[in-house]
């Protein structure tokens, strides 16, 4: 059976999650065993053009002509998996949502004239059809080969929707909400990370978005009964998943 | 007598005696696991000496929260039940059922898992014993046996401290569940501070606790001793304030499927699925599959699943229960109502877990005590007595 032939395309991000294909280490010679990666710029200067079988997008839309080739790639390929916030929420420069862009290209830029951009950053779930997606800023590289390998077998990835308190249990870590009083948005975000920051005494931070239910609004309360500001939960909805409908939703209410 | 026909020949041990407890359990080849501090909370964990228990240290539990604080007797045990239960230790939270490799044209299946180490529990509380006898009914008692957890149990050693200071979210006096152990331990602890001594009541519940007790430093209890350790749990009983109706609760909550308290919950519950993951009865899960990049390995793992989680009742076209209220009721009715047809217990010890790691404090007993009131009101409005 021929390898299945992959590509990794960016939009409006950091590189940072395509950098965890490449931070796999130990893992990835295997990929590379596994999968013929035809387009990987991050990796390699050798580009082959599609179709291709699966295609890893990063970034969020913030241009025309990102809308448009972003309609090309889901064009040329089978399997389309959107990774981290900014391909799956619109990332932290979603903030311009909430902002005159205008403004901030005139003070950021010598020659805003230049500058050709929308006035929102967009996830590629709002352009296309999008097949499965990764969360997170950035994403989990055993995610990543979770998924990855799921395809390759093809089965169900194991992706859980729930909680992260529902890892934070898992990994026997005590709520730092209810034994410290951190304020935490686990209860809120999507799984996935293993708990990581809980792990090192800190709220969650919902790097990873909305969980599949959520009750954002019940969760501010109690934030707000833990002593924080109407500011600091207005900031702590407003980070990388701003744009997400219930982050979005529950910063506005405290805006 | 006791259950296993043992005279109640309870001995009694200080500090050194518990200590040689923990050194013989360790010498017959068990882990002791027992409690520790840990992260802002007493969390069960290996230990080797009575060094590592929380000496003078205790809990102050309320909805939604949890603090550790000082305590000035030096008392070992002076505390309430944590955020894990054994559940963990018999009950995984993960676990391999089986790994499977491709050879060729072949599936080699990894050999059977090994024997699970002994291991001794030291410090289970009463509730817990009630929690682990429901899961023993649950997980071994049906058609099909839960083959990870039987050969933990059996393995399994159980070292029992009755309560004498319960938090303000324990309830076991409504589920006669404690605070004082009755059953399934091999030997049940009460601590005593009485005029200056630091002393512990043993009594054997099993064969091998009896023989255990026998070969450690005690002195043979006295009527005086045993009065302490009445007065203990007395107290214990006596500063637990919380309440779960039971009155005509199972009844009430299956007759209202539709009651309004449902959407009233669900609307403060945040579905991230705390209380099940502490509930020390809770024991639902779920099957991952896993395979290797190359191919030629896969897994299957069971892992503690939520009927809070949305993947949960995930049939085809969709999950089942996609609001919060439908969820919450989920847990609430089966714990407390349909366990009862399908277990002939309640799925409630009254350890009070959920109420006090629930992030934003809903208080199962106080749901149960809305939903009987509410039912009494309808029922009086309509002149049934």
């Amino acid at each position: 059976m021929a390898r299945p032939r992959l590509a990794v395309i960016k939009f409006a991000s950091c590189d940072g999650c395509q950098l965890s294909l490449l931070d796999c280490e130990d893992e990835l010679l295997a990929v590379a065993g596994a999968v013929e990666i035809a387009n990987f710029p991050e990796a390699s200067r050798a580009v082959h053009p599609g179709p291709y079988d699966v295609t890893l997008v990063e970034g969020s839309i913030t241009t025309e002509h990102d809308a448009a080739r972003i309609r090309a790639v889901r064009d040329e390929t089978a399997v389309l998996i959107t990774i981290g916030a900014c391909a799956t929420s619109g990332g932290i420069q979603a903030l311009r949502n909430f902002a005159d862009v205008g403004e901030m290209v005139r003070a950021v830029y010598a020659r805003p004239d230049f500058i050709s951009t929308l006035a929102t950053s967009t996830p590629i779930s709002a352009h296309v059809k999008v097949d499965y997606e990764l969360r997170g800023c950035p994403i989990d590289k055993g995610q990543l080969l979770e998924l990855v390998s799921a395809l390759l077998a093809g089965r169900r990835p194991v992706l859980p929707s729930h909680s992260v308190c529902v890892e934070c249990k898992l990994a026997s870590r005590v709520c730092v909400m209810v034994a410290h009083g951190t304020p935490c948005l686990g209860p809120v975000t999507h799984a996935g990370c293993g708990a990581l920051c809980p792990g090192y005494h800190r709220g969650c931070y919902g790097c990873f978005g909305p969980a599949e239910t959520t009750n954002t609004a019940t969760l501010a309360a109690q934030w707000q009964a833990l002593g924080a500001s109407r500011r600091d939960i207005h900031r702590a909805f407003r980070t990388f998943n701003a744009a997400s409908e219930p982050f979005c939703r529950e910063a506005d209410a405290h805006g | 007598m006791s259950a296993s026909g043992l005279p109640k020949t309870a001995a009694v041990l200080g500090p050194d005696g518990l200590q040689a407890l923990i050194a013989a359990l360790a010498a017959r080849g068990m882990e002791v696991i027992g409690p520790v501090e840990r992260d802002g909370a007493i969390v069960l964990d290996r230990i080797a000496g009575i060094a590592d228990l929380p000496a003078g240290r205790t809990d102050r539990q309320e909805a939604g929260s949890y603090r550790l604080a000082d305590r000035d007797d030096g008392a070992l045990f002076g505390y309430a039940v944590g955020p894990q239960s054994w559940k963990r230790f018999l009950h995984r939270p993960v676990e391999t059922l089986f790994r499977v490799r491709r050879i060729g044209q072949e599936l080699a299946f990894e050999p059977p898992r090994e024997t699970p180490p002994r291991t001794a529990f030291l410090g289970v509380r009463a509730c817990e014993l009630a929690a682990i006898a429901i899961q023993d009914r649950v997980l071994l008692g049906g058609a099909y046996v839960n083959t990870e957890y039987a050969a933990r149990r059996a393995q399994t050693f159980l070292v029992a401290v009755n309560c004498g200071d319960p938090a303000a979210t324990c309830f076991c006096t409504s589920h006669d569940t404690g605070p004082r152990a009755h059953s399934g331990y091999d030997v049940a602890l009460t601590e005593l501070l009485v005029d200056g001594r630091h002393e512990f009541l043993a009594e054997p519940g099993s064969d091998s606790g009896a023989a255990l007790l026998a070969y450690l430093p005690t002195r043979p209890a006295t009527a005086a001793d045993w009065a302490a350790a009445a007065a203990v749990a007395a107290r214990a009983a006596a500063n637990m304030h919380r309440r779960m109706p039971s009155e005509g609760l199972k009844e009430t909550l299956q007759a209202h499927p539709e009651h309004p308290r449902w959407e009233d919950v669900g609307q403060r519950c945040l579905a991230c699925a705390n209380c099940t993951m502490v509930c020390p009865t809770c024991f639902c899960t779920t099957i991952e599959d896993h395979s290797e990049l190359d191919g030629l390995g896969a897994e299957r793992v069971r892992r503690w699943d939520s009927c809070f989680a949305g993947d949960f009742s995930y049939v085809h076209g969709g999950a089942v229960r996609t609001q919060t209220r439908s969820r919450y009721r989920q847990w609430m009715t089966h714990k407390l109502a349909h366990w009862w047809d399908q277990y002939g217990t309640s799925g409630c010890v009254g350890c009070g877990r959920c109420i006090a790691w629930c992030p934003v404090g809903i208080d199962i007993a106080a749901e149960a005590a809305a939903f009987v009131e509410s039912s009494k009101r309808e029922e009086d409005a309509h002149g049934i007595a």
